[in-house]
């Protein structure tokens, strides 16, 4: 890990109207780092990850995402990123294989690299017996790390993770965690959001989100010392209770 | 009398072909004006539990009372006096926030104005939206109102499907100080969450896994119940001292939790000092070891690991 920036925003900002969603962020996220993207409900997080992903055109300031322009190469970016949410993840009346197949295809991997990604993560992830079957019929647990596995099948610069273990139990979310230290080992970067406070204290840095600015960003242990905290969980109830507006 | 009795509770899905159990002889009792908390999983059957009790469901087999009436037979009975917030939003979005209130209130046969000060600090947060529709509402918002509209015919029983799910750790602190006022206007509450943390703000909570109750009791009773010395374990290089330690034989288990890493030892004897040596031994630096009282999901996870099914 040279340093490399594979996100590098400067004065982002999103206005709806006289709305300021977004407030002028700016950060760095280095190759392979774990990034935790913390924030309250309405801060504006989904917003600055939406953009982040170019999905949705900021109103001002700057951004590269993988070495792309946010305004002028948002295609690009999109195949150079991987993105997983509770809520959306994979196709319930597909296979496994199929499911791994599908996200290769459109992806654009190569039909003899999807046959090697599909029977790498069936292995990795202990699934040989249960390939062919459907997906509805998996334990929640299992469809997470299914989930994550597809988000990465291309090898993508970065990946953002929406609340990814959200109503998961407690030790398949210690196991979802695993995958993505594994994943930044390969030098893949996450981008993650989570309501889990201990989970915050599993990430490389932690930015916190409130009223649309980023209030703080630093490493759960500078942050601890600096809001003189014993947990990542006081300190975001420190810097949330701040917040002016609502949701 | 007790406000909710529970026995013996089966359901049974039908997925494909095959057979689903997602409540295996489920019981317990709720006492009147209690905050009992179902802590689990998605998929542990917290919301077939519920869809029993408000009525919506029939078991396979056991039996469930509200008040002492039957949910089967007494069903008309039991829907008034209970208030029910479901996971999913359930509310009118194309009627405004009023209108949504108005309407439960009447269905109740009762109007806002008689029952004001139960949902007065509530509705106070939402009410300058009023002629809002409450499509058009934030998460937080139509939570809120949600909970009004389950209040507003101020039922004896409370049952609230994961009503912090997805939301922040500061809204979900502030929602449960909120739970904890309602009691003392004597309303029986159930609620479910996915979130571990948040069993210590009930009075007593029963933790769900695969459809089967793995300890209820007051969260402090649970915790006294986990057997062996828990020890807190930090160092300088914490992915090289997860290795070591789950290869080391003399430890039992290890997990992370937090900034530290949670450590049985096989030998309740192996004591903070001997695990300090042995990983000083291994050239880890500023090793800190420290003994702590278990945490829920510490015996959450310690109980997933004894039942098996």
């Amino acid at each position: 890990m040279i340093n490399e920036k594979v996100i590098i925003a400067e004065s982002l900002t999103k206005n709806f109207g006289d709305f300021v969603a977004v407030d002028q962020i700016s950060f760095e996220v280095a190759k392979g780092e774990i990034f935790g993207f913390l924030g309250a409900n309405g801060a504006g997080k989904t917003t600055a990850m939406r953009m982040l992903c170019g999905l949705s055109t900021p109103s001002s300031g700057k951004a590269n995402v993988a070495g792309f322009d946010l305004f002028k190469e948002t295609e690009k970016i999109k195949k150079s990123i991987g993105y997983m949410s509770q809520k959306f993840s994979l196709y319930e009346d597909l296979t496994i294989r199929e499911n791994i197949q599908f996200y290769g295809g459109i992806y654009g991997l190569s039909k003899k690299n999807i046959q090697e990604k599909s029977a790498y993560l069936v292995e990795h992830l202990h699934l040989q017996n249960y390939q062919n079957n459907l997906v509805k019929s998996l334990p929640l647990g299992w469809k997470q790390k299914l989930a994550f596995s597809v988000a990465i099948v291309h090898d993508p610069a970065i990946v953002f993770l929406d609340e990814p273990t959200g109503g998961v139990d407690p030790v398949t979310r210690r196991e979802f965690w695993e995958l993505i230290y594994d994943a930044s080992a390969r030098g893949i970067t996450v981008f993650v959001t989570t309501h889990y406070m201990d989970e915050a204290e599993y990430c490389n840095r932690v930015s916190i989100m409130v009223d649309g600015r980023i209030e703080a960003l630093d490493t759960p242990k500078e942050l601890k010392k600096i809001y003189e905290s014993v947990s990542m969980g006081e300190v975001f109830l420190k810097l949330a209770r701040k917040a002016v507006r609502g949701e | 009398m007790q406000a909710v009795i529970v026995e013996h509770i089966v359901k049974k899905y039908q997925v494909e072909k095959s057979e689903v159990i997602a409540l295996k002889d489920v019981s317990f009792e709720v006492a009147k004006g209690e905050l009992f908390g179902v802590v689990g999983p998605d998929g542990s059957g917290k919301t077939s539990l519920f869809r029993v009790l408000t009525t919506l469901l029939f078991a396979d087999s056991g039996a469930a009372k509200i008040d002492g009436y039957d949910v089967v037979k007494d069903y008309k009975i039991i829907r008034k006096k209970l208030g029910y917030m479901p996971g999913r939003f359930s509310l009118y979005q194309d009627l405004s926030v009023e209108e949504n209130l108005t309407f439960f209130a009447t269905i109740f046969n009762t109007t806002i104005e008689e029952n004001y000060d139960l949902i007065k600090e509530i509705y106070q947060q939402i009410e300058p939206f009023k002629k809002r529709r409450a499509g058009m509402l934030s998460g937080g918002m139509k939570q809120k109102l949600a909970l009004c509209c389950a209040l507003i015919h101020k039922p004896s029983v409370l049952i609230l499907d994961e009503p912090t799910t997805g939301v922040d750790a500061v809204s979900r602190k502030e929602f449960w100080e909120m739970l904890q006022r309602f009691k003392r206007q004597d309303i029986t509450i159930l609620v479910s969450t996915p979130y571990m943390d948040e069993a210590s703000m009930c009075d007593r909570v029963a933790l769900l896994q695969n459809g089967q109750i793995l300890a209820i009791d007051k969260p402090a009773n649970i915790n006294q119940q986990f057997s062996h010395p828990l020890w807190a374990v930090q160092a300088s290089n914490m992915y090289e001292l997860l290795k070591k330690l789950k290869d080391w034989q003399a430890v039992y288990s290890c997990y992370s939790f937090g900034e530290f890493y949670h450590v049985v030892m096989k030998l309740d004897a192996t004591g903070g000092k001997e695990i300090q040596a042995y990983l000083s031994e291994q050239g880890f630096q500023n090793v800190e070891v420290k003994q702590i009282a278990a945490n829920i999901e510490d015996s959450f996870m310690a109980l997933m690991n004894t039942t098996h099914d």
